[in-house]
């Protein structure tokens, strides 16, 4: 158990240990890299832990939390603290959850989907304004435009309500989404562009017929990345909302640590339980959601 | 250094060039010439496709952006009407020694974060860049953190680090029995700590992508060479990564003025000011203390330094690779 305690409080020495040592240290050919792989252990414990202990915590009595070792799982587990988490409106808060994520995300795509389109294929002054306009709006903290976003809300009679949540996030996710769109919309033959208008195509039809086969993936992508973003969103709910009836998940989380300081383990599964969603699509479709994540960064 | 700089350069230069040029290479005359009819103004789609997303950015981002300026210019609780106060809003922050304070300790969380988080993302990333199962293996669990809210993981290291029933008391060692997030000197490390907790794995996802890339031949001739892991991580990996470091060096740093929601949970800005960071200071004087004039002040504060730090870093990270983003590499 003591050796777990190493790495916690010094995890930038166990790992950059491995690159600190001579060059020519080892010079075997498909030699393992011993060093290399302490410390992936040793990080691999560094996230388990938390984890771990979150886990365990969580099917605990509160009797036993106060009772035995930290580390140690129940000895008799309890899922009492999850029933007492579910019936705490955990239902309601994962619909206001799943509205606002599934109410940012579309419109994100489709307006992001045509202005991409319009950006690549188009070559008008204002599209290629537009575009610079998107390149900037990256470097713009988020944070430091709550204060307007707050009167802006509440002037428009819209403080409290999901809508007020969804047309920030939907704003502030256009700049970068549409700029990974844009890698693949460029990669897709001029040629069939023109043998479609040839035949006699619309805009609209080559955007729909055309340009979206061929973008899927990277719709799926954006969908993703921008979908996490939103359902993990902690700031918009803190600031745009203050009723139960509207309350996402990550501020749930936060107001049921408030009302219910004391018994850590009920905090710990509801901590638990906001996470399964993700961690469900996670077992899922693993692949899809790490590409998803480091597209247009990668690169 | 200077043997490495060429090949990395014809590396750039060509992916540069790889979206117009060499991903269809037959069709290039052809293409240059269609996109010039298409610029008289045939048949290009209107700009009415890009005005949605163009009207929604304008008017909750860009809209708020300016109004951030023209806010801390006012005098507004937050509630009742808001009138205008010229420069008191801005007098009454730089001047608030408490301003001072939430600039240094972004300083200092942005400095500390990046000399933890960078080496141990790249190193992490070549680590899981490997084909070996057991690599593969960890690197699910690696990746865990990334899909937990900031609020999740705030609480979940609330619990953990409770000096009576966290994991000092579990682990039995007395020098783990902190008062971590109460002790003045210790809370700010501890929320470096948990920032790095949170955010390499994603930097680490990207480092993996981009050691993948890396051509195998360029390894393979190392190898012959009689180059051992060490050095080709150093002659190879580095090098050839420097792209993506100016990458996730630019999310890094300016990512650290937008830690806000896990130290608002982890501590409030506590014990004293000691965590108290700009866009925390910038919430609890508007919606706390109720005076956004001032928080605006701030926050006009936020995207200055923001946007400032986005464009050094590009600035160092050359204007070939600028150019070669905006076309889309």
């Amino acid at each position: 158990m003591s050796t777990l305690s190493a790495p916690r409080t010094t995890p930038s020495d166990a790992n950059t240990n491995t690159g600190a040592r001579p060059p020519r240290a080892r010079s075997g050919r498909e030699r393992p890299n011993i060093l290399g792989g302490l410390g992936g252990w040793i990080w691999l414990a560094i996230i388990i832990l938390p984890i771990y202990y979150v886990i365990i915590t969580s099917l605990k009595r509160q009797s036993e939390y106060y009772s035995s070792n930290p580390l140690l799982p129940p000895a008799s587990p309890t899922l009492d603290n999850y029933v007492m988490v579910l019936e705490h409106d955990f239902a309601r808060y994962f619909l206001n959850s799943a509205i606002v994520t599934i109410g940012s995300v579309i419109p994100i795509l489709l307006v992001c989907f045509m202005a991409s389109y319009a950006i690549v294929r188009g070559h008008s002054r204002f599209l290629a304004g537009t575009n610079s306009l998107f390149l900037l709006g990256l470097a713009i903290p988020l944070q430091a435009t709550i204060i307007p976003i707050y009167f802006m809300v509440t002037r428009a009679n819209m403080y409290d309500t999901l809508l007020a949540l969804i047309l920030p996030s939907i704003a502030f996710a256009i700049p970068l989404s549409v700029i990974i769109l844009n890698t693949f919309m460029r990669n897709v033959p001029n040629e069939l562009f023109e043998s479609m208008r040839l035949d006699g195509c619309s805009n609209w039809q080559m955007l729909w017929k055309l340009a979206f086969p061929l973008v899927k993936p990277a719709l799926v992508t954006v969908g993703i990345y921008q979908g996490l973003q939103v359902w993990n969103s902690f700031l918009f709910p803190l600031i745009l909302t203050q009723s139960a009836d509207v309350a996402v998940l990550p501020l749930s989380l936060w107001a049921f640590q408030g009302e219910f300081s004391m018994n850590i383990p009920a905090i710990l599964a509801s901590v638990v339980l906001t996470s399964i969603p993700l961690l469900v699509l996670y077992l899922v479709g693993r692949k899809q959601l790490l590409g998803g994540l480091t597209a247009g960064f990668g690169k | 250094m200077s043997t490495t700089t060429s090949p990395e350069k014809t590396r750039a230069e060509a992916r540069a060039e790889l979206p117009q040029g060499s991903a269809r290479p037959a069709s290039a005359p052809a293409t240059r010439s269609a996109r010039s009819t298409r610029a008289a103004g045939q048949s290009g789609p209107s700009g009415w496709f890009a005005a949605p997303a163009l009207i929604m950015f304008s008017a909750f981002a860009l809209l708020p952006l300016g109004g951030v300026i023209a806010l801390s210019f006012t005098n507004w609780d937050g509630i009742s009407d808001l009138s205008f106060s010229g420069l008191s809003s801005w007098t009454t922050v730089l001047t608030d020694p408490v301003t001072g304070n939430a600039l240094v300790v972004t300083a200092k969380i942005m400095f500390f974060s990046y000399i933890v988080q960078a080496p141990i993302s790249i190193l992490l990333g070549a680590f899981v860049a490997g084909r070996q199962r057991y690599r593969a293996l960890l690197a699910v669990f690696y990746f865990v953190p990334l899909l937990l809210s900031s609020a999740a993981i705030a609480i979940a290291f609330k619990a953990l680090l409770d000096p009576n029933f966290g994991l000092g008391a579990g682990l039995g060692i007395p020098l783990l029995n902190q008062d971590w997030l109460g002790n003045a000197d210790l809370a700010l490390f501890v929320v470096i700590f948990v920032i790095a907790w949170q955010f390499i794995p994603f930097h680490t996802l990207i480092y993996q992508g981009a050691v993948r890339q890396i051509p195998a031949s360029m390894y393979e001739a190392a190898r012959i060479d009689g180059a051992g892991t060490i050095a080709q991580f150093f002659h190879i990996t580095l090098p050839q990564l420097k792209y993506t470091i100016i990458t996730s060096s630019t999310l890094m740093v300016v990512g650290s003025l937008t830690y806000f929601d896990l130290i608002f949970i982890l501590t409030t800005g506590g014990p004293g000011y000691a965590t108290r960071l700009l866009p925390l200071h910038m919430y609890l004087t508007g919606f706390k203390a109720n005076d956004m004039g001032a928080a605006s002040a701030l926050g006009v504060i936020l995207v200055v330094i923001g946007v400032s730090l986005a464009l050094i870093l590009q600035r160092l990270g050359g204007k070939d690779r600028r150019a070669s983003q905006t076309e889309g590499a």
